[in-house]
């Protein structure tokens, strides 16, 4: 694939570049979901995927951490480097890749378990804790950074699915920030959850900012305007535009992307 | 008229009913549908359902009530002393019931005139030779008593059934008349065969759960019986299974304890075989497996459920039993000498653990899919691998559903019977070497009421009080796997 690429294509060069995808291709059996795309995604920013329904863009971020390769039809061809280094190379474990790339899904998807349980998964597994109070202290670590252990810290031991849904969805994010992540991906982590729940998890976004490179997929241009710092559109699988957000929500280059915010496309 | 002469009758009015409802309705609205409050369909269905289900309870209860109602009134007609020794009312009764079925006989075969068979008197004429005639043999001569009541309840059956018929086919004819009358075209008919169909479907429900009631009752009565026999503590306490079929089971010793263990035990190595693999092939082929394999591997392996169980027994006599005995029988491959034959615990144990692979995994693969995708992509995005995934995420969730499919394997497996017979052997023993032959309390029903069996004596009663400590067992087995199921049902929604 890598001949493929145009030698001049135009980059946005950015000096602490965390993640750069390159030509990158995904097919769904015969289904061609992404066209080509590339992206330089900043360390410790907020980056906002926006888009019609169907567009690619959770399939791109989807890439990110190879969750893909889960799908048997899906096929992706092109380079995504983070830190420079190939994660599509066979020598790159996905098993590994995911601790370092975490996910947030679009439900809030507890395990069974207790809430402590579902914070220590990650680092169990992973091997991240000498003893108990290692464990315990990440586990603490992990709530007091998803803004949930004032509301948890007396229920460690009840069940996880017993809180409400945007207890719920912070859970799991404690539980992707167990494993110590170097990146969240979000897949539209707000659309199940009120208003209420959807602030608390918004200012949540701006906090982990410090910490991770947070790139998140929303249908609200609100939500992206509000927690991002750059923003890019997308449209049929295409990237059309990825710009500073300011710039995307003022002064879009490109017509499609000024129909779309205005809503006149989606 | 029989009963299926009349139901026939009854079936041909309904139809009828549905035609002509149908084109009462049509006609009333000048043959335009739209105007109808319901389909015109429903207008004949409903004439149709007021005729056939009215008619056909009353058909069953009279059918079922008027025996019962003639019995009372004949036995009353015998005489208590006449009753002879060693007999009873039920001996006489059947005696009478048999007679009357046989002047019935004679009548229809011409050798007598009614007039004959209601005037015949046992002083005049041999009744047992001239039924003989027709191929009805009776026992002994029959007394002039018996006859007459043979006549009364002929008598009083005749009259009966021509009551029947009369008030079923009225029944009949009346729902069919009111409700065709009441056909407008405003009339609900579509709300009103919604409501039929209701009480129909119920109806269908409750014969299911009377026909449980109904078993339980047959068991507990003759359950009873033997309990007035043999004393209950040696039954349920007695180590010591040896029936003796003479002497009217006086010398009997009938203790349950060597028949429940061999049913546990045998069980249990069935468990032992079928939770592990068919948990395993159910994670494999909900987890693993492609989905062209699943298409080929599932069907496959429940054609395994599909198997009758004599087959595997058969399997079980023939080649399993053989091949243990090869290898752990006198000279056999591991020079022990713990098997004497083929037929052991170990044998049915194995060949009852492969019948409940399927049942095991295919239930389990059910509930492992029914576990929401969301669970899987949580554990795999932080990085947990496949099979740490169905370790700790998916089997926990699905516990409870797995639970509950492995109690009804066991149920299952109490329950067996011709795999038991030809695989376990027929010695009933405590014993703890699964390579001995043992039995088990359904394979012992059977042979205690195999054969000649008198039902008055314990040897024979045995069984049903066996059936009911199996059925109470099972039952509860399925209580408690249905409440683990319910209890735990809702945590993942």
């Amino acid at each position: 694939m890598k001949d493929m690429i145009p030698v001049d294509r135009k980059m946005s060069t950015m000096q602490d570049s965390k993640i750069s995808a390159r030509g990158v291709q995904v097919y769904y059996g015969d289904t061609h979901a992404i066209k080509d795309v590339d992206v330089e995604i900043a360390d410790k920013t907020v980056t906002a995927f926006i888009g019609p329904s169907g567009c690619g863009k959770s399939t791109f971020l989807r890439c990110i951490n190879r969750m893909n390769d889960t799908i048997d039809s899906a096929r992706v061809m092109g380079d995504i480097l983070i830190d420079n280094e190939d994660i599509y190379d066979p020598k790159v474990d996905p098993v590994q890749l995911r601790a370092k790339v975490g996910m947030v899904f679009q439900k809030p998807n507890p395990f069974p378990k207790s809430i402590y349980d579902n914070v220590a998964y990650g680092p169990k597994i992973h091997g991240l804790a000498r003893n108990k109070a290692d464990l315990d202290e990440i586990v603490e670590k992990s709530l007091r950074k998803a803004a949930l252990w004032d509301e948890a810290k007396d229920r460690l031991d009840a069940p996880g699915t017993g809180l409400s849904g945007g207890q719920q969805q912070r859970l799991c994010i404690a539980r992707a920030i167990a494993t110590a992540p170097e990146v969240l991906l979000m897949d539209e982590p707000c659309s199940a959850l009120d208003p209420i729940a959807t602030a608390q998890v918004e200012e949540l976004i701006d906090e982990l900012r410090q910490s991770f490179s947070v790139v998140i997929v929303t249908h609200s241009m609100q939500q992206a305007a509000r927690v991002s710092q750059r923003t890019a559109f997308f449209h049929l699988g295409n990237l059309v535009e990825y710009d500073d957000t300011d710039k995307i929500f003022t002064n879009p280059q490109d017509p499609r992307t000024e129909s779309y915010i205005s809503g006149r496309i989606g | 008229m029989s009963n299926t002469l009349i139901l026939l009758i009854v079936l041909g009015l309904g139809v009828f009913g549905f035609f002509a409802g149908r084109s009462r309705a049509m006609a009333t609205v000048g043959g335009d549908r739209r105007l109808l409050h319901s389909l015109p369909n429903y207008y004949g269905a409903n004439v149709a359902l007021n005729t056939i289900v009215p008619a056909v309870i009353v058909l069953f209860t009279w059918s079922i009530v008027q025996p019962m109602v003639i019995n009372g009134a004949v036995s009353g007609m015998i005489n208590q002393d006449r009753i002879a020794e060693g007999s009873s009312l039920g001996l006489v009764m059947s005696d009478v019931r048999r007679v009357a079925e046989g002047l019935d006989v004679a009548v229809a075969q011409g050798v007598m005139t009614p007039d004959m068979a209601s005037d015949i008197r046992a002083e005049s004429s041999n009744v047992r030779e001239q039924l003989a005639q027709v191929g009805v043999p009776l026992g002994s001569g029959v007394t002039s008593e018996t006859l007459q009541a043979a006549q009364s309840y002929r008598a009083m059956a005749g009259t009966g059934n021509l009551l029947k018929t009369l008030v079923v086919l009225l029944v009949s004819a009346a729902g069919l008349a009111l409700s065709w009358r009441l056909i407008t075209r405003d009339y609900r008919a579509r709300n009103v065969v919604e409501k039929g169909i209701m009480i129909v479907l119920i109806g269908a429900a409750s014969i299911a759960i009377l026909t449980t009631v109904g078993i339980v009752l047959s068991l507990i009565f003759n359950t009873y019986e033997f309990f007035k026999l043999y004393p209950v503590t040696d039954f349920f306490f007695g180590t010591n299974w040896s029936p003796s079929f003479s002497g009217r089971g006086q010398s009997s010793e009938l203790g349950i304890l060597p028949l429940l263990w061999g049913t546990l035990y045998i069980s249990f190595i069935a468990l032992l075989v079928a939770v592990p693999i068919g948990l395993f092939a159910a994670i494999y082929l909900s987890e693993y497996a492609s989905k062209s394999v699943r298409a080929i591997a599932k069907p496959m392996l429940e054609v395994l459920a599909g198997i009758p169980t004599i087959v595997y027994g058969l399997f079980a006599l023939l080649t399993v039993g053989p091949m243990l005995v090869e290898v752990f029988g006198d000279g056999g491959l591991l020079g022990v000498n713990w098997m004497s034959g083929g037929t052991a615990v170990m044998t049915a144990g194995l060949v009852m653990g492969m019948m409940l692979i399927p049942f095991v995994s295919s239930l389990s693969d059910d509930i492992i899919n029914a576990v929401p995708q969301a669970m899987r992509d949580g554990s795999l995005g932080l990085g947990a691998t496949h099979s740490e995934t169905v370790r700790q995420v998916i089997i926990p969730a699905a516990l409870p559903g797995i639970v509950g499919a492995i109690l009804l394997a066991a149920s299952r497996a109490i329950g067996e019977t011709m795999i038991v017979v030809l695989g376990a052997g027929a010695a009933a023993r405590l014993s703890l070497n699964p390579f001995d032959a043992m039995t088990t309390v359904t394979a012992k029903i059977v042979s205690q009421l195999t054969g000649d069996s008198d039902f008055s004596s314990p040897v024979a009663l045995v069984a049903f009080a066996l059936g009911i400590t199996l059925f109470v067992v099972t039952l509860g087995l399925n209580i408690f796997a249905l409440y683990i199921v319910r209890k735990y049902r809702e945590q993942y929604e």
